[in-house]
C-alpha cells in the first residue's frame, strides 16, 4: 500500500519529479507515512546510543571537574594518595594497571595464539568445536568467580611460589619484595592472564580460519612442513588480525575490576617488585568509591575513572581499526 | 640424484631430521597451549562446581541472609534483586539496541548508522567500573541514594552494544531475495521489517538478547555504586538492592568461613546459570543451521 503523493493544490509533475528524485537516492521510503514513522522512531532509537555515550563522557568529565580544576594534569604524575591530607595523585595505580596489564599480555598471547594455531591448523575438523567450545565457555565466566577462584585457589599457590622465589633469586630486584601476601602484581597478573586468553583465542581462531586454505597448500606442495607453512604463510597472513585480537585483549585486561580487586593486593604505593601488592585503576574505583567521604575524595576517583575511560577507548579504538573486516569472533566474545 | 655429492647428501638428510625436529616440537608446543587453556576451564569450573554444591540446598536458594557470623540462611534477596535489576536492563536495552539494529541494517544510506555500529564496537571494551560511575552520576546523584534502578540503567549501558551488534549480525543474514519480494507484493518497508525481517531472524535476536542477559548477570563491577547491595527483602527499585555477583564479592572479601561458603555457592548458582544460557544457545544456533 505505497501511499500516493499528495496532488490535491500541489502541482503534480513537481511532486513527481522530487519522488523520483528521492528514488533515485534511494530514498524511497520516506514516502509513506508509516515508513517516515518508523524510520524517525529507528533513528531516534539510534540516536540514543550516541547520546548516552556523549552523556556518558560528559558525566565523567562533570564528576570528575572538581578534582581536575584543583589538580590539573599533575593528577596523573602525583604519587601521594591520602584522603585525610585530601592530596590526590594516581601514578602509582596507572603503573600498577599497565604493568599488570602487559605481564598478563606476556603470559596469554603465547598460549592463546598456541591454542588458536593448534585448532585451526593442527585439529581435525570435527575436533574443533570439541576444543574451541570449553575455550568460549571460559570467556563466559563472569569477572566475580576468577576472582573468588583467584582469591581461595590461586593465590595461596602463588604465595609458596613467591617464597620459594625470594629464597632463591631475592638478589633480582623483581622478586625482592614482600613475598608472604601472595596477593600483589604477580597474582593480578596470572589471573589477568587467564581471563583475557579465551578472548585472544577466540578471535585469533576465528581470523587463522580466514587465511585460504589454498595458500597453505601451496606452501606444502612445495615440500614445506606444516609449521613452515603456518610460520611463513598462515601468520604474515593474518598479522594484523592477530595483533587486533591481542590488542583487544590489553584492553579486558585493563578495564578489568573484581578480580584484580580481589587478588591485586590494592595499595597505594609505587611498585618495585613483581610481588608488591597495588591497586590497579579499577580495583582502585571499586574499593574506594563507597567509603569517598567528602566530594573532593569522590570527584578524584571519578578522575581516575576518566583516564581510565580514555585509555581503554583508545585501545579499544585501535583494536577495532585492525580488526574491522571480522565480525563473527567478536559475536562469539560477547557470550 | 646424480648431482648430489656425498656431503651433499649427508647435509640435507640433516636438515630434514632438523626440520621434523622443529614440527614435532610446534605441535607439542602448540597442543601444551590448547591443553593449559582447556585444563584451566575445568580447573575454575571443577573447583566452583564441587565447593558450592556441597554448600547448596533448598535453604540457601529461598531464605534471607543472616546477621554477620550466624551459619545458616540464603541469599534470596540477591536471587530476586538480581532478576529485578536486570529485568529493568532488558526493558530498558531491548528497544535502543533492536531499533538501533534496525536502523543500522535497514536504512544503510544513512551515515548514522554506520557510526553508531561502531561507536556499539567501541562500547564493548568500555569497563565496567567505569559505566558503574556512569550510572552514579546520572542516577544516584540525580534521586539522592543508591538504588536497583541506578543497577540497571548501568547494566542497560552493558547490554546496549551486546544487543545492536548481534542483532545488525542477525538482519544481516536475512536473504536481500525476502525483502525484494516484500517490498515487490507493495508491503510497505517498515511492515516488511517488522513481519519478515524480524521473524526470520528472531532466534538469532533471542540469542543475543539472552547472552546479554547472560553477561549483565555476572557483572559485579557496576554493582558496587549502584544497587549497592541490601540484606533485607526489597522489591522497591528506588532503594539499594541485593545482587548476586555483588554478594559474592561481600562475602569472599569478608573475614566468616561461613560467608567463604556462601561465597562459592553462590557462584555455584551464576556459574550454573551463564553455563546452562551459553549451552542452550548453542543448542538453538545449532539447531537453525540444520534446518
Amino acid at each position: 500500500m505505497q501511499g500516493e503523493p499528495q496532488v490535491i493544490g500541489r502541482p503534480l509533475g513537481k511532486l513527481l519529479t522530487r519522488a523520483s528524485d528521492k528514488l533515485v537516492r534511494g530514498e524511497a521510503q520516506v514516502i509513506n507515512l508509516g515508513d517516515r514513522f518508523f524510520y524517525t522512531v529507528t533513528r531516534v532509537l539510534a540516536l540514543c546510543v550516541v547520546c548516552l555515550v556523549l552523556l556518558l563522557v560528559l558525566d565523567l568529565f562533570r564528576g570528575a571537574w572538581e578534582a581536575i580544576r584543583q589538580f590539573g594534569l599533575k593528577f596523573l604524575v602525583g604519587t601521594t594518595w591520602d584522603p585525610v591530607a585530601r592530596q590526590f595523585g594516581t601514578l602509582p595505580t596507572i603503573v600498577g594497571t599497565l604493568v599488570k596489564a602487559f605481564i598478563a599480555l606476556i603470559l596469554a598471547v603465547p598460549i592463546s595464539i598456541g591454542s588458536a594455531i593448534f585448532i585451526s591448523f593442527y585439529t581435525p575438523k570435527w575436533l574443533r568445536p570439541v576444543l574451541s567450545y570449553p575455550i568460549e565457555l571460559l570467556a563466559g565466566i563472569p569477572s566475580i568467580i576468577f576472582g573468588l577462584w583467584g582469591l581461595f585457589v590461586m593465590v595461596p599457590v602463588i604465595r609458596v611460589i613467591q617464597i620459594w622465589l625470594k629464597a632463591h633469586f631475592g638478589w633480582f630486584f623483581l622478586f625482592n619484595g614482600p613475598a608472604v601476601y601472595g596477593v600483589g602484581v604477580l597474582a593480578g597478573s596470572v589471573i589477568l592472564a587467564i581471563m583475557i586468553t579465551p578472548i585472544i583465542a577466540a578471535i585469533s581462531r576465528d581470523i587463522l580460519l580466514t587465511v585460504p586454505r589454498t595458500q597453505i597448500e601451496g606452501m606444502l606442495a612445495l615440500g614445506a612442513t606444516k609449521w613452515e607453512a603456518i610460520w611463513k604463510v598462515a601468520l604474515p597472513y593474518a598479522r594484523t588480525g592477530l595483533l587486533g585480537a591481542v590488542i583487544l585483549g590489553l584492553g579486558r585486561a585493563v578495564g578489568e575490576t573484581m578480580a584484580v580487586t580481589m587478588v591485586g593486593g590494592n595499595s597505594f604505593d609505587l611498585i618495585h617488585s613483581l610481588f608488591d601488592p597495588v591497586h590497579s585503576m579499577a580495583s582502585q574505583i571499586a574499593s574506594e568509591f563507597a567509603e569517598a567521604t567528602y566530594s573532593l575524595y569522590v570527584s578524584s576517583l571519578i578522575y581516575v575513572g576518566l583516564v581510565l575511560f580514555g585509555i581503554t577507548i583508545i585501545i579499544s579504538l585501535l583494536a577495532q581499526l585492525l580488526l574491522w573486516r571480522l565480525s563473527k569472533g567478536r559475536i562469539a566474545i560477547l557470550e | 640424484m646424480t648431482g648430489n655429492t656425498a656431503y651433499g647428501a649427508a647435509s640435507s638428510r640433516k636438515h630434514s631430521l632438523y626440520r621434523k625436529g622443529i614440527e614435532w616440537l610446534a605441535w607439542i608446543g602448540m597442543l601444551l597451549c590448547t591443553g593449559v587453556t582447556v585444563s584451566i576451564l575445568f580447573m575454575i569450573l571443577g573447583y566452583v562446581l564441587y565447593q558450592g554444591a556441597s554448600y547448596i540446598n533448598w535453604e540457601f536458594l529461598t531464605a534471607l541472609p543472616l546477621p554477620a557470623g550466624e551459619t545458616g540462611g540464603g541469599i534470596a534477596n540477591a536471587l530476586v534483586g538480581s532478576a529485578i535489576v536486570v529485568g529493568g536492563a532488558t526493558l530498558m536495552a531491548l528497544p535502543i539496541g533492536l531499533g538501533a539494529a534496525i536502523f543500522v541494517n535497514e536504512f544503510p544510506s544513512a551515515q548514522l548508522g554506520r557510526f553508531v555500529r561502531f561507536l556499539a564496537e567501541v562500547l564493548t571494551g568500555v569497563p565496567s567500573i567505569v559505566v558503574g560511575l556512569f550510572a552514579y552520576a546520572l542516577v544516584v546523584r540525580t534521586l539522592g541514594s543508591f538504588s536497583g534502578l541506578s543497577g540497571s540503567v548501568a547494566y542497560a549501558f552493558i547490554m546496549i552494544p551486546i544487543i545492536l551488534i548481534t542483532a545488525h549480525e542477525a538482519f544481516r543474514l536475512v536473504p536481500m531475495a525476502l525483502r525484494e519480494a516484500s517490498l515487490a507484493l507493495g508491503v510497505p518497508k517498515w511492515r516488511t521489517i517488522l513481519w519478515v525481517v524480524l521473524p526470520v531472524s528472531s532466534r538469532a535476536l533471542l540469542t543475543g538478547v539472552v547472552l546479554a542477559i547472560a553477561r549483565a548477570l555476572g557483572e559485579a563491577a557496576p554493582m558496587l555504586f549502584t544497587a549497592f547491595g541490601n540484606p533485607f527483602w526489597n522489591l522497591d527499585p528506588r532503594k539499594p538492592m541485593a545482587t548476586v555477583p555483588l554478594l559474592i564479592y561481600t562475602y569472599a572479601t569478608g573475614p566468616y568461613d561461613d560467608w567463604h561458603r556462601k561465597a562459592w555457592a553462590a557462584s555455584f548458582v551464576l556459574l550454573v546459570v551463564v553455563l546452562v544460557t551459553s549451552l542452550l544457545t548453542r543448542a538453538f544456533l545449532r539447531g537453525k543451521s540444520n534446518e
